[in-house]
């Protein structure tokens, strides 16, 4: 995957690590760019996602150890310290409006996991 | 029949109903009556469940499933003889004569002998690897041999046959086959839609199913190899169970002269008399109304007629209602009333939808009024109230399909039952009807099922109304303004109680299999740990193995306690707060090396501070290495014993409270529970370990131990009460596990046992009769399940440490082995600590 440079509407796919480093129904943390990204597995609904890794509420580094699930059918990720949840769709907290995290767009190729920034 | 002087009773056969005969006698008994009660029974044990035999397979020991142990007997003066079957009766002068020779006088005599498997004459069925399925004997051979067979098949597609087939897929068999005579599945219960459908949801379930085969002869040598049909076709099986019917057990009738039916079963006229008028045969055994009553509830109704005749009672025995609900089998099937009535007899209301395996049939009187009976495939949901609505005639609303369109389950589902009237029978094997229980539940607070067992017997049959009366539990609480359903989250309808005994039963082991099967969604952070900690409760198997690690709370997940910072602690097990220097050093050392904060803790503990995740499996692997175990401080399980010096060194102490700290905190290392909880124990009055304050405490009396329990500190802080005194340690330890366990298996989720205690109905004197005086019988359960816990624990971390697959989780990042950049600490008192929130 060649860096191409970065516009604004246009994703540069990173490689993040491979499918099997992150556990089923799952999540963990990847440095990307000097960034940490979370990554979550979510094998349950066959779907994979990519947030901020630091919760906005306490700047704790720590979303990616957080338990994931869903809340009727939008799934989540909640925030191990405090348990305040996100959405994993638009990053948007479920149980206070003050807060939001970043999502980014995943893909999974060849058993590995990219991200794009 | 009066009954002034003592009259003697033998009862040959001691299964279901014949424990249900001596039940029903002794409570019938005036006080002006005097009985001497014999039994004599065939089988090495004492009478037990067999309806719920297949649950042998399932986990469940021969002392779960029996009725009354042998001390009942005993403590009622009832003399029991087991494995020794009654072979001779001299009705002219009176006598038994038994097996071992016991010769005994009876007044009058109740046959219970049951009923045997029927086998039909096919060639072959001598064979090793053929079996019946009737006593636990039978199911103990089906298990030893199972562990070597590959493809089994049973033998007639009725009721057992189908639990049978189950049974033997649930023992691991790699191909399951049911072999049936008619052309259809359960011939006696359902009709040929309902059999279709019934069929395709078996075969999902991964049975095989052969319908209208005559089977001419088993194949094989010593050993089963297969079965040959009449149609030429041949099935190749290493073992058969044969569940072809049952033939009643009349041999003994026979010999003693009584008029037994040629199909089998000791005739008797209404009142359950033989030809003999002091003889009565009741259960599977008995011939009433020209027909065997094969189930367990008209089974429980004659014990009762006749206990009634013997107590000058007279009444009779009437037809009996056959209606059945199939257990077990991963599929509803029921029929309740008639099921086959055809028009022009009725009018006949049929639904299908075989995409989900659906099939309800209901046969309503031609002027609608009526219910008659009908068969329910696939969806059994509206058992319970069909089955009341056609037993007590109800009138049936216009729109009687209704009955099985309407809307299901949903807010109504309880005022249903409420809606039926008092007197209508709900449990129909104890004869309890829905004004008993209301009366139970809501003047005598009865309002749980384990409480109404015990009470007034509903639902420990066949176990069929269980549903109807948790029902009818929630219907009375909800007019009494009692109501809270406590379910878990949006995931999961039970509470944590009922989740935990589903788990037990169906003896699931991942979150994932538990979700499937009792929830519903994708799961949360409430639900994941929620169901993490009633597994380890259960089965105590590592918590980060199989699909575990994902569902821990933030602290199991890493096996340490996260921080501010994002930092972990770490915590080792000191038991009984007692260390030697060396170990003291090592700690010392460890801290100095992997730069931690340390701090003795409130538990007679050393808690190190400022661990990366990185470090932590290093950290452990020098500490497991120096003899040290992991502490639990990150789990919701036992925290420490804290103890004061005792004996061994104060000049006031009574006993050796340090010891006896120790030793329970090794016994309860590791357990895990609906939440964390603490214990302590002091050498005398004077209470320097403060077990007051905690979830139990142990203090030392001259003669012993006091035991207190559901004490708190915390946010709320509350005092222990004792439930015990001056027992020695045994005692304490046993009814410490029993505490425990009662404790793990009812309390809903991060509820400290103080809390507990304080929702419990009849509060502390109620705990007290469960764990000390057994009030719900359940105690050596508690006993053995602990013990069971204990049996499986190991160090977690040693085990982390031990295994790289777990080992690779210890890292902040996925794809670089760096620590996690943004960690920061603050400088205190020449140590350090973490940085304040921003
Ligand atoms: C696997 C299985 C599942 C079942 N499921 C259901 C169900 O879901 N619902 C339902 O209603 N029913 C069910 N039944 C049927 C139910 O178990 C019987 O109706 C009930 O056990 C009958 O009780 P009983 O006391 O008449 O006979 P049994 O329980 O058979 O007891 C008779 C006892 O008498 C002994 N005996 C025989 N001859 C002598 C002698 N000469 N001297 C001394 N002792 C003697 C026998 O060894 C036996 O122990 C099931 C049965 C089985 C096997
Ligand atoms: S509780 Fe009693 S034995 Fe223990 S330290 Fe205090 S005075 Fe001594
Ligand atoms: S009392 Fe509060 S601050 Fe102290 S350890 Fe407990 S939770 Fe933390
Ligand atoms: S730091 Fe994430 S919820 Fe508080």
């Amino acid at each position: 995957m060649e860096p191409t440079t970065n516009t604004k509407d246009r994703i540069v796919w990173h490689l993040a690590c491979s499918v099997e480093d992150i556990p089923e129904d799952g999540g963990g943390c990847a440095l990307i760019e000097g960034k940490q990204i979370a990554i979550f597995n979510f094998a349950r609904r066959g779907e994979w996602y990519a947030t901020d890794n630091e919760c906005p509420h306490r700047q704790q580094m720590a979303i990616g150890r957080g338990m994931i699930g869903s809340q009727g059918e939008e799934p989540k990720v909640a925030c191990p310290f405090h348990k305040k949840t996100f959405s994993l769709k638009n990053g948007q907290c479920l149980n206070d409006d003050d807060y939001k995290i970043n999502t980014f767009p995943i893909l999974i190729k060849e058993n590995q996991v990219y991200i794009g920034l | 029949m009066k009954a002034n002087t003592n009259t003697h009773i033998i009862v040959i056969g001691n299964g279901m109903v014949g424990y249900k005969f001596c039940e029903k006698l002794l409570a019938r008994k005036k006080n002006d009556q005097e009985f001497t009660l014999t039994v004599f029974g065939e089988e090495p044990r004492v009478a037990y469940d067999r309806v719920h035999l297949s649950e042998y397979f399932a986990g469940k020991t021969a002392d779960d499933l029996t009725m009354a142990s042998v001390d009942w007997y005993a403590e009622n003066g009832i003399r029991l003889f087991l494995s020794d079957p009654v072979v001779d009766i001299d009705r002219e002068e009176k006598l038994v004569r038994s097996h071992h020779g016991h010769v005994v006088h009876y007044d009058y005599l109740v046959m219970v002998t049951g009923s045997g498997a029927f086998v039909p004459s096919i060639p072959g069925v001598e064979k090793d690897g053929v079996f019946v399925y009737r006593t636990i004997e039978d199911l103990e051979l089906i298990q030893a041999y199972a562990k070597k067979a590959k493809r089994g098949a049973v033998l007639g597609g009725g009721l057992l046959g189908l639990e049978a087939a189950k049974a033997l897929l649930d023992l691991g068999l790699e191909e399951a086959h049911v072999v049936e005579f008619a052309s259809r599945l359960m011939p006696r219960q359902i009709d040929d839609a309902g059999s279709k459908i019934l069929q395709s949801q078996l075969e999902s379930l991964g049975l095989n199913i052969h319908l209208a085969k005559s089977t001419q002869e088993i194949v094989g040598g010593d050993f089963i190899k297969g079965m040959q049909f009449a149609d030429n076709s041949f099935l190749d099986v290493d073992m058969l169970v044969i569940s072809a019917g049952i033939r009643p057990r009349d041999e003994l009738a026979k010999i003693a002269g009584l008029d037994t039916h040629p199909r089998g079963g000791i005739v008797v006229d209404n009142g359950l008399r033989t030809s003999d008028p002091y003889i009565f045969a009741i259960g599977e055994c008995a011939l009433a109304h020209h027909m065997i009553y094969g189930l367990i509830a008209p089974g429980y109704e004659m014990a009762d007629v006749v206990a009634g005749a013997l107590t000058g009672t007279e009444k009779e025995f009437l037809p009996y209602d056959m209606s059945t609900k199939l257990k077990l089998i991963g599929t509803d099937v029921a029929s309740f009333g008639d099921p086959f009535v055809e028009e022009p007899a009725c009018k006949t209301i049929r639904y299908e939808n075989k995409a989900k395996g659906i099939y309800k049939r209901i046969n309503v009187s031609p002027d609608g009024k009526e219910l008659l009976g009908g068969i329910l495939v696939g969806d059994a949901e509206q058992y319970n109230m069909l089955l009341q609505t056609c037993k007590n005639k109800t009138i049936l609303p216009p729109d009687s399909e209704d009955l099985i369109l309407g809307s299901r389950g949903g807010e109504d589902a309880g005022a249903g039952v409420m809606s039926l009237p008092d007197d209508a029978l709900i449990c129909s094997c104890e004869a309890v009807t829905k004004g008993m229980l209301c009366h139970e539940i809501g003047e005598n607070g009865h309002a749980t099922i384990d409480a109404l067992k015990k009470c007034c017997k509903a639902g420990t049959g066949c176990g069929g109304c269980i549903p109807m009366v948790k029902d009818i539990i929630q219907g009375v609480m909800k007019q009494n303004g009692q109501y809270v359903r406590n379910v878990v989250c949006e995931h999961f309808d039970h509470s944590r109680q009922e989740l935990l005994d589903l788990v037990k039963m169906n003896g699931l082991r991942t979150y994932g299999e538990v979700l499937n099967e009792f929830g519903h969604g994708d799961g949360c952070e409430v639900c994941k740990p929620v169901v993490a900690s009633l597994l380890a409760s259960l089965w105590n198997e590592n918590v980060l193995t199989k699909d575990r690690a994902p569902i821990q709370d933030s602290n199991d997940r890493y096996l340490a306690n996260i921080q501010k910072g994002g930092t972990y602690s770490v915590v080792p097990r000191i038991p009984g707060g007692e260390i030697t220097p060396d170990k003291l050093i090592v700690i010392g050392q460890v801290a100095k090396k992997y730069g931690l904060y340390t701090k003795i803790t409130g538990g007679q503990r050393i808690d190190l501070f400022g661990a990366h995740v990185n470090d932590l499996p290093l950290i452990w692997e020098e500490l497991i290495d120096a003899g040290f175990e992991s502490g639990h401080a990150y789990g919701k399980a036992l925290r420490t014993v804290k103890s004061c010096v005792g004996s061994t060194w104060c000049r006031f102490g009574v006993q050796d409270s340090v010891s006896f700290a120790i030793e329970v905190e090794e016994r309860y290392k590791g357990i895990r529970a609906p939440h964390k909880f603490k214990s302590a124990v002091s050498g005398c009055i004077r209470e320097c370990a403060e077990a007051q304050s905690k979830d139990f405490g142990i203090i030392a009396t001259e003669k012993g131990w006091n035991l207190y329990v559901c004490g708190n500190g915390g946010s709320k802080p509350q005092h222990a009460q004792l439930i015990a005194s001056d027992v020695d340690k045994e005692t304490c330890i046993k009814l410490i596990d029993r505490f425990l366990m009662f404790y793990i298996k009812t309390a809903d989720p991060l509820t400290r046992t103080a809390t507990w205690l304080n929702k419990m109905e009849g509060g502390i004197s109620y705990l007290k009769a469960v764990v000390v005086d057994d009030l719900l019988g359940l105690a050596a359960e508690f006993e053995n399940e602990m013990q069971s816990l204990i049996n499986n624990y190991k160090c977690e971390w040693k085990e982390v440490v031990d295994n790289p697959e777990l080992r690779k989780h210890y890292n902040h990042f996925v794809n670089v082995p760096d620590k996690d950049p943004t960690v920061a600490f603050e400088e205190l008192r020449t140590q350090k600590r973490a940085r304040e929130w921003a």
